[in-house]
């Protein structure tokens, strides 16, 4: 038996969500004893750093895009079988999403998405998810034959292992690649850090009272190397782009650093950021609820808070270097 | 256009997550049940709005018991055309996607729209699920969608951006926020909502293959440290040396 995890290659590498999947993978190969075999597809070239993370095998399917989850799934389904995997890890990421659900159902697989711990295996295979928006924590117990996990990024650091993987060219029919999806644009941003998979995020909301006044909180996150977040009714109202809205109806996110400044702090905005590990609120109002989640605050107007604190972090950034 | 709308039912945003017998069950007293806002707002609304300009039939389908038939009401008040509950408590992701499968293969839907996922497991599975169990092109947490003629044309993120995709009907996407904009039932939506068609029909009785043993609060956060607005260098310091954050 095998632990098969299946990582994207994004713009030619496997980046940490990968790396904490392939760690994920190798742990539960090792509590069964099992090795761990990771699938990657697409442009990757950094298939030999793999092995660092936890794999003794990279299978590397050169000719497979992951914008169709169909033939990825047919891919990594063959690849399933091949190595006689009963695991199935994948990262909770945009692509992850998409295809660990197809792969559950084509191998009648349980499937448990937004694992945030090993599983446990004391007859019983258990495994610690977050639910209702990282307001509380589920221990889901698999038991099917075959399993399908999900790890959610941002859930555990990332480790170094020092080892060496053989990587074998995977080859897939043709005929297994057609698709019926096609990409006619890719849109990139540039320079921009992904939200996603951001260690520091600075978000603002409707405190900051006008679009104009993003300037601050962009060149906060420049300083620090930060992306950039909002509140929803500050995307609703189209002050910032909607794909910045974090909370329960917008992205999840766990950075080590989330930033909030003049966000009240109502608790669908809190279930996107609760996993954040320290959070910083810097509010007017010394009773906005989010001072109860923050770990450090700043009562005060962030119109004369904020630019002080920049030069602050300035000075601090070019000491460091 | 044939449209099935795929709807659950979420625990209203503001309700109290507490925990019942030995922290083995979510504790329901005193919760709100509303239509899984990603279904409503951006799948169903979405829905309606391609009906509008190109004429067709929007269903809405759940998988849940008669306590549920409140939310799809409030389903065919904001505008679908007719519903469907398959007669089961959801056991699990893929359950509930073997169930909505079986009903749907036969039927000629062009579009399957779900959200992006459940506010209460988030999961983001049942999309895929029945998109691999109906063999069907699957496109996940689309922000955009638009129709002509037999393709789709979508948007979704990817990370570092966001890619343009056209794929072939018929297919299955799950809907997040940009696709369209919530919409509130007027009156006339209410009364007619009840007199629209409903059917039940049973489940397909699968055994589920997760299931969820107990329930678990976070640890409390140990409190807020206070730093005064005339001070901004102390929070600089303790994130670098206390918080080990910058
Ligand atoms: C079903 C549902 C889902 C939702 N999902 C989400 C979600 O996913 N994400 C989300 O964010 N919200 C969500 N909401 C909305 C949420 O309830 C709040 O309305 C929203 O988070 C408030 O945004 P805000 O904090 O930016 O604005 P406000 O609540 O208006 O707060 C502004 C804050 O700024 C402070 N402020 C004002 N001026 C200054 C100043 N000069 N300096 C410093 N501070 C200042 C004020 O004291 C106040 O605390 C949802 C609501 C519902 C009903
Ligand atoms: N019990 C259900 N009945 C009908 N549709 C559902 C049900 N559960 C989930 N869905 C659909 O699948 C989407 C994703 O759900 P989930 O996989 O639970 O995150 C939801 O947004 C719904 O559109």
């Amino acid at each position: 038996m095998a632990v098969l995890i299946y990582v994207d290659s994004v713009s030619g590498k496997v980046n940490k969500p990968g790396f904490e999947a392939i760690n994920y993978g190798k742990k539960i190969a090792d509590l069964k004893g099992d090795k761990a075999v990771v699938i990657v597809t697409g442009d990757c070239h950094n298939t030999a750093e793999l092995g660092n993370y936890g794999a003794s095998k990279v299978l590397h399917a050169k000719a497979v895009s992951s914008a169709d989850s169909g033939v990825l799934t047919k891919v990594i389904a063959k690849a399933a079988e091949q190595e006689n995997a009963d695991i199935i890890v994948f990262s909770h990421n945009l692509v992850g999403r998409a295809v660990a659900p197809r792969v559950a159902a084509r191998l009648n697989a349980g499937h448990v998405a937004g694992a945030i711990e090993t599983p446990t295996n004391n007859g019983a295979f258990t495994v610690k998810k977050a639910v209702f928006s990282g307001k509380a924590f589920a221990d889901v117990e698999i038991s099917s034959e075959k399993k399908v996990i999900s790890i959610l990024p941002n859930s555990s650091p990332v480790v170094s292992m020092g080892g060496d993987a053989e990587i074998i060219d995977f080859a897939v029919d043709a005929a297994l690649l057609n698709s019926k999806i096609k990409v006619k644009e890719v849109k990139t941003k540039d320079g921009e850090i992904s939200l996603r998979e951001a260690e520091l995020v600075v978000s603002a909301g409707r405190g900051l009272k006008g679009p104009e006044n993003w300037g601050m909180v962009e060149e906060m996150a420049k300083i620090l190397g930060a992306a950039t977040a909002c509140s929803r009714p500050v995307a609703d109202i189209g002050w910032r782009p909607h794909h910045e809205h974090v909370g329960q109806t917008g992205i999840a996110i766990a950075p080590d650093l989330y930033f909030a400044i003049g966000i009240s702090g109502a608790i669908q905005h809190l279930a996107g950021v609760n996993r954040s590990k320290t959070i910083v609120v810097i509010n007017k109002d010394a009773d906005a609820p989010f001072f109860k989640a923050a770990d450090y605050g700043i009562v005060g107007d962030a119109f004369e808070i904020v630019p002080k604190l920049n030069e602050a972090l300035k000075k601090f950034k070019a000491n460091a270097q | 256009m044939k449209i099935l709308v795929c709807i659950s039912k979420a625990p209203d945003t503001t309700s109290k997550i507490s925990f019942a017998d030995n922290n083995s069950k979510f504790n329901e007293a005193g919760v709100q049940y509303i239509v899984n806002p990603y279904d409503e707002w951006y799948a169903l609304v979405r829905a309606l709005e391609i009906k509008e300009t190109i004429g067709g039939n929007v269903t809405i389908i759940t998988v849940g018991t008669a306590a549920d038939e409140p939310i799809i009401r409030k389903a065919l008040a904001i505008g679908a055309d007719d519903a469907v509950r398959i007669d089961a408590e959801p056991k699990d992701a893929l359950f509930v996607a073997k169930n909505i499968a079986d009903y749907a293969k036969d039927k000629g839907f062009d579009l399957i729209l779900t959200g992006k996922e459940t506010i209460d497991y988030n999961g983001s599975q049942v999309p895929g699920m029945m998109a691999e169990l109906l063999d069907l092109p699957y496109i996940s947490s689309a922000s955009k969608l638009d129709l002509s003629a037999n393709t789709a044309t979508l948007e979704t993120d990817i990370p570092g951006g966001s890619e343009v995709l056209e794929v072939e009907l018929p297919a299955v996407i799950s809907c997040a926020k940009g696709m369209a904009e919530a919409r509130i039932p007027n009156m006339r939506g209410i009364m007619a909502s009840r007199t629209k068609p409903l059917t039940v029909v049973s489940s397909n009785d699968q055994n589920a293959f997760t299931s969820i043993k107990t329930y678990s609060l976070p640890l409390e956060k140990k409190g807020c440290k206070y730093i005064s607005a005339e001070n901004v260098q102390e929070l600089v310091d303790l994130l670098h040396n206390e918080a080990k954050a910058i």
